[in-house]
C-alpha cells in the first residue's frame, strides 16, 4: 500500500494540477493500467482545480492499495449549499477569474463521477468540503 | 497527418517537440474549455486552442493529449514549454483563428471527434 500526500492552495492556478501529475508518475512506476490512470488522474485533478477554485486551501491524499486507488480531498472553504445541484451539469458558480482559466463550465463534478467508481461528497457550508473517489481496476 | 504537414497548413511555428514531427494525427479537436476537454474520451488528438496558460498544459497531461496548437497568435511561455517538453508534448503556434484552423484541418481530412 501506497500513500501520498499533498496541499493545495486555494487561488492558486499556476500549481494546480502538481498532485494529479505526481500521482500519475507514481501510478505509472507501479504499472498500473493506463485506462485506470487516466479514470483516476482526471477526476483527480477536477478535484484539485475545484479546491483551487472555490475553496482556500485543501489536503489530497491518495492510497493506491492491491486492486483500488483511493483519492481523499479534504478543504476548508466555503463548501456546497446544494450538492445536488453542484452535481448536475451546467451548475457553476466559478468566478470570472476562474472561468478566464478555461473552467466553471459546471462539468468537473460529473465528470468526477462518470470516471471515478465510486464519488461520495460531504460539505458543511462555511466550513468546507470533503470530497472521496475510489478506483477499482 | 504528420504533424510535419499540418504546420505549413496553419502556418505554424514549432515551439517545442521537434522529434515528434512525423507522428499521425487522424483527430482534431478545438475548444478553449479545459472542463470540456477532460470529458473526453479519445486519446492521440490534436488540440487546438485559444487558450494558453500552464493550465492547459496540465489538462492535456491527464486526458493524454500531447499535440497542440495555440492558435490567434497565442504564446507559449517558458514556463508552458519547459512543462510540455517534460511531458513529450508537441506545440504549435498559428496566427489563424480557431475558426479557420479548424476549417482548413477539416478541409484537409482530418476527423472531428463527434
Ligand atoms: N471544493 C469545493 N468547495 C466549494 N464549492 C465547490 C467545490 N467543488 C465544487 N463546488 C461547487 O460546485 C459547483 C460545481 O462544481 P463543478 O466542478 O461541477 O463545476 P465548476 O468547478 O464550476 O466548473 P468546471 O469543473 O467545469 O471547471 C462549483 O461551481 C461550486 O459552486
Ligand atoms: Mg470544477
Amino acid at each position: 500500500m501506497i500513500e501520498l500526500k499533498f496541499h493545495i492552495s486555494g487561488g492558486d492556478f499556476d500549481t494546480a494540477g502538481t498532485a494529479s501529475s505526481e500521482t500519475k508518475k507514481i501510478l505509472k512506476q507501479l504499472n498500473i493500467d493506463s485506462k485506470v490512470i487516466k479514470r483516476t488522474v482526471v477526476a483527480l485533478y477536477e478535484g484539485e482545480v475545484n479546491i483551487a477554485a472555490h475553496a482556500w486551501k485543501g489536503e489530497v491524499a491518495v492510497t493506491v492499495k492491491d486492486h483500488q486507488i483511493v483519492a481523499l480531498l479534504k478543504d476548508e472553504g466555503p463548501g456546497i449549499a446544494d450538492i445536488n445541484m453542484a452535481m448536475l451539469e451546467g451548475f457553476s458558480t466559478a468566478s470570472p477569474k476562474v472561468r478566464e482559466m478555461g473552467f466553471g463550465a459546471g462539468m468537473g463534478l460529473p465528470n468526477m463521477k462518470k470516471n471515478a467508481d465510486l464519488l461520495e461528497v460531504e460539505s458543511t457550508p462555511g466550513v468546507g468540503t470533503t470530497v472521496r473517489m475510489s478506483f477499482d481496476f | 497527418m504528420k504533424i510535419e504537414k499540418i504546420i505549413p497548413l496553419l502556418k505554424a511555428k514549432i515551439v517545442c517537440g521537434e522529434r515528434r514531427i512525423n507522428d499521425e494525427i487522424c483527430n482534431v479537436f478545438s475548444s478553449d474549455l479545459m472542463s470540456d476537454v477532460l470529458t473526453l474520451d479519445s486519446e492521440n488528438i490534436l488540440l487546438l486552442t485559444g487558450l494558453a496558460n500552464v493550465q492547459t498544459i496540465r489538462t492535456a497531461e491527464m486526458a493524454e493529449i500531447h499535440y497542440i496548437v495555440f492558435v490567434r497568435n497565442k504564446k507559449a511561455t517558458e514556463e508552458i514549454i519547459q512543462l510540455a517538453e517534460e511531458h513529450e508534448m508537441v506545440i504549435l503556434e498559428s496566427p489563424f483563428s480557431m475558426f479557420k484552423a479548424s476549417g482548413i484541418l477539416y478541409a484537409n481530412g482530418l476527423n472531428p471527434l463527434f
